[in-house]
């Protein structure tokens, strides 16, 4: 069992991080740990918990500017941007339904994983919206990367590098965010009984366009069964599309869609709650919890006009249900997990240029196979010389990312 | 402004560079002779010139990477340069450096309107791409104001931004994937094929670089669908207070307009003397307030937009009803830096960014600076994001005059500093800015930086002397320097 270090201040992650680096000793660096099993299972003699380094220290909603000790409850910033009428733009997904945990995450695990939802393929990623950073390096030094304002191109953007890493190149201990309006209202408009072909046909052409949907996603019948969204227990599949905006808009934009889709379409509309209802399951992927126990999810990032041959190939797997999300971008696959997830043949389907990760599977899968897409040798190097740059003892999370010498 | 001393080794391998060079381009690719090495001594940050040692002309990724590898192995420094429009100096030449030239990388390679993506060469100018997909109603978002000339390789470099990236993002949101050849003549691909790249963040790294990194030979951007329609509010204030106060009541309100920007009293005159474009002179602040997407929503968030101007005492308020008069409340704004180079001899344009709220009491700093230093300031400003230009107005012939708007220069960007802003919103820092960020970052942040520098390129060939401070600090702060009233690119509209 690993020593644990509860981190309450900054000068103890700083102080915890030059102990281990003196020592020359792995940490794990661990928020609430609701993703911690997503990643290659490591062994740290000490884990350093977070969540101690809590709160909200600073929102100027009309900066579009939040500041927050990374250790900060998800739900907590959550709370204060809905008072101001805001909310995260790359609405953040909580997995703990298919990955468990208590669905406790913070800030800093949704940072350090740059898992984002339905709306990046039109708003961005959380690393379009990491403005700033307080971080401790692997030698036990504390620094700041960007700044605390919307636009800034003062030296190297250490905040996108630092995103999405894991907890291998730095702990996070104060984060600033972009923030933005949340949108007055939404609505949905389902798509009944396209294959994936002609539902990537219609999302791209959307997306396309300036109905500018703010999210588009493609459900298998199987899938769009379980979402229990209305009209859609039929056992069809379902394209979704989803508006937001101002009522006006939204509302003339539908219309729009409408039109486009003629007359020929069977089409069910989701009203706000209905709307709000279908995204939550499809950001936090719980059309797959009624899955099998023997189970492993794949995230599957290609372009979106291969989607409809990915799909296909992947329909000769035992057991694979996928759907896509942002427009044909991203496909979720669950099947059998089995003892290797069934990596070597996710990896073949998989198009040129696309990328798979092993999301969810059990420790021994993720220890056999590589979650991460390995890649190219040179890049390979570039990247461990860049974790040499922040953690030149290999401290940090050793092994999460990719396996270690 | 000092640059790192020429080696006198790397002056000495000249001939062998020359040869080696002209075995991997051909023909006219290699520039040698020293009246035709003029046209590349500075970028548009023309108070500092260097005659570089050779400039080379590539056409092909692999020619780039057979380059870099002779300059690895000769120990020659490399400085990337796509238009040469930098207002921070980034394509500054050295002396005992080859400046890499990309413009002959001039093609569209590929357009996917499914996938809303683009693919094409570092040396296609911004706005080409645009041109290339309007027709099918896409755009290249980004803008920044030399989008005629720039191009979209130096965007990369320097995240280049625009009046419209408080709504569709600076170039760092909108490119998916580069192309890039590392100082080893390693071509490595990083990203483009999907939304999300495996592995850390090496996109996010290179963007915005400034050339530290590695060479671009190609770039995906995603090009968006164009909006429907576009309206603009001029809107005038007695104070720049209300008007601060405007732009935060708009955001506070929930909406985010595609640009919004402002100008103080000085810049209002200057540019309706010089464009006339019909805006109030009795008002000491403007706003210029751009909606853009479907009519209908556009003409919903206009009716908005009126009314809470009013309620923060707008004393004048002007919506355009047409392309034409949308155009002319631009033309005011768009002339600001030209109108000010009429009514000064010289001027040097300021770019940081503060949180907005902070800007009464910036603007007064401003202005208790300009008694101080005896200096006349206009400020334009985008304000939805916080990003100041003042213009400091200063005659180079006047002995004392220019060190005098140094000094003002960087007094404003360290008060940019001090009120929890940053030194540079978008025009990156270069050799202009380098000596101040130490203003911003401690000796840690520094190091952190230049640890990425070294993972990257660990010869430290490429570009030096940029975004660093040297070791023995310079007393030269940061400016864009304009001369006789004249830009060096004055066909270039700058705002």
């Amino acid at each position: 069992m690993a020593e644990i270090i509860e981190a309450n201040s900054e000068a103890a992650v700083v102080e915890a991080i030059a102990a281990a680096a003196a020592a020359g000793r792995p940490i794990e660096i661990r928020g609430a740990g609701s993703k911690a099993g997503l990643g290659r299972p490591m062994q740290a003699g000490s884990c350093l918990a977070m969540t101690g380094l809590s709160g909200v220290t600073a929102y100027e909603p009309e900066e579009l500017v939040l500041t927050a000790w990374a250790g900060t409850p998800l739900a907590a910033i959550e709370d204060c941007l809905t008072a101001g009428g805001q909310a995260l733009a790359f609405e953040p997904r909580d997995l703990s339904a298919v990955l468990g945990g208590t669905g406790l995450q913070t800030l800093g695990g949704v940072v350090a994983t740059n898992l984002s939802g339905p709306r990046r393929c039109v708003g961005g990623a959380v690393r379009d919206h990491v403005l700033g950073l307080r971080a401790v390096n692997g030698m036990g030094e504390l620094f700041k990367a960007g700044g605390k304002v919307v636009k800034n191109v003062t030296g190297y953007d250490l905040c996108k590098v630092l995103t999405g890493s894991f907890g291998t190149l730095a702990a996070f201990t104060e984060i600033t965010v972009k923030v933005l309006p949340a949108a007055e209202t939404e609505e949905t408009l389902l798509v009944l009984g396209q294959d994936a072909a002609a539902a990537v046909r219609l999302m791209s052409q959307a997306l396309g366009s300036s109905a500018n949907p703010s999210a588009a996603a493609w459900l298998p019948g199987p899938l769009a069964g379980r979402s229990e969204a209305a009209g859609l227990s039929g056992g069809g599949a379902a394209t979704c599309l989803r508006l937001e905006g101002f009522g006006p808009s939204v509302e003339a934009r539908r219309r729009a869609l409408l039109d486009r889709l003629g007359s020929g379409s069977q089409v069910v509309l989701l009203a706000a709650e209905g709307s709000r209802r279908l995204w939550r399951q499809l950001r936090d992927l719980l059309v797959f919890v009624p899955g099998r126990p023997d189970f492993a999810l794949w995230k599957l990032a290609l372009r979106p006009s291969d989607a409809p041959a990915l799909v296909e190939r992947l329909s000769r797997l035992d057991g694979a249900l996928p759907f896509l999300d942002w427009g044909g971008g991203l496909a979720w696959l669950g099947l059998p997990c089995g003892d290797d997830a069934q990596a070597a043949a996710v990896r073949d389907a998989m198009p040129a240029g696309g990328h798979a990760t092993l999301v969810g599977a059990p420790a021994a899968v993720r220890a056999s196979q590589p979650v991460f897409q390995p890649l190219p040798p040179p890049l390979a190097a570039l990247e461990a010389r860049l974790k040499g740059s922040f953690d030149p003892k290999g401290i940090l999370n050793p092994g999460r990312m990719v396996a270690t010498a | 402004m000092e640059m790192p001393i020429p080696d006198a080794g790397a002056l000495s391998r000249r001939r062998q560079l020359i040869d080696g060079l002209r075995a991997i381009v051909p023909g006219e690719g290699v520039i040698v002779d020293e009246h035709e090495l003029a046209a590349y001594e500075s970028d548009g940050l023309t108070a500092y010139r260097q005659i570089p040692l050779v400039v080379v002309l590539p056409e092909t990724a692999l020619q780039v990477a057979s380059i870099l590898k002779l300059c690895h192995a000769l120990e020659i420094k490399v400085v990337p340069r796509g238009a040469g429009t930098s207002l921070s100096g980034g394509a500054l030449p050295l002396a005992d450096g080859i400046v890499l030239a990309m413009g002959r990388f001039n093609r569209i390679l590929a357009i996917d309107y499914a996938d809303r993506t683009a693919t094409v060469q570092p040396g296609v100018t911004n706005l080409a791409i645009t041109n290339a997909v309007e027709a099918r109603g896409f755009y290249y978002a980004p803008d920044p104001s030399s989008q005629i000339a720039c191009t979209i390789g130096g965007n990369v470099a320097e995240n280049s931004g625009g009046v419209h990236c408080l709504k569709y993002g600076m170039t760092t949101n909108n490119v998916l994937g580069v192309e890039l050849v590392t100082i080893d003549g390693e071509i490595l691909r990083i990203g483009g094929g999907a939304l999300d790249a495996p592995g850390y963040d090496l996109l996010g790294a290179v963007v915005g670089s400034e050339g530290l990194l590695g060479v671009v030979t190609e770039v995906t951007v995603r090009i968006l669908p164009k909006p429907e329609t576009a309206r603009a509010l001029l809107v005038g204030f007695a104070s720049n207070l209300a008007a601060a106060d405007a732009v935060a009541a708009v955001i506070g309100a929930g909406i985010i307009p595609a640009g919004m920007e402002m100008m103080d009293r000085p810049a209002i005159h200057a540019a309706e003397d010089f464009v006339s474009a019909g805006y109030p002179r009795n008002v000491e602040a403007l706003l210029i307030i751009e909606l853009d997407g479907p009519a209908v929503e556009v003409d919903h968030l206009v009716q908005r937009i009126e009314a809470i101007v009013q309620d923060c005492g707008a004393t004048v308020i002007k919506t355009s009803t047409s392309e034409a008069q949308r155009l002319a409340f631009w033309a005011g704004r768009k002339a600001a830096f030209p109108a000010v180079g009429r009514i000064s001899p010289d001027y040097y344009c300021m770019d940081g960014t503060i949180p907005r709220r902070r800007l009464p009491e910036v603007l007064d700093g401003i202005a208790e600076a300009s008694t101080r230093y005896g200096l006349r300031v206009a400020n334009v400003f985008h304000a939805g994001d916080g990003n100041l230009h003042p213009l400091i107005l200063y005659d180079a012939n006047l002995p004392g005059q220019l060190e005098a708007a140094e000094a003002f220069g960087a007094d404003i960007l360290r008060m940019c500093v001090r009120v929890g802003g940053v030194l540079t919103g978008e025009h990156g820092v270069g050799v202009e800015k380098r000596d101040l960020m130490s203003e911003q970052f401690n000796e840690v942040d520094l190091c952190q930086q230049r640890a990425l520098k070294t993972a990257f390129d660990p010869p430290g060939l490429l570009n030096p002397g940029k975004v660093f401070p040297l070791l023995n600090r310079c007393a030269e702060m940061g400016r864009m320097h304009v001369s006789g009233g004249a830009l060096r690119f004055p066909e270039l509209a700058r705002f």
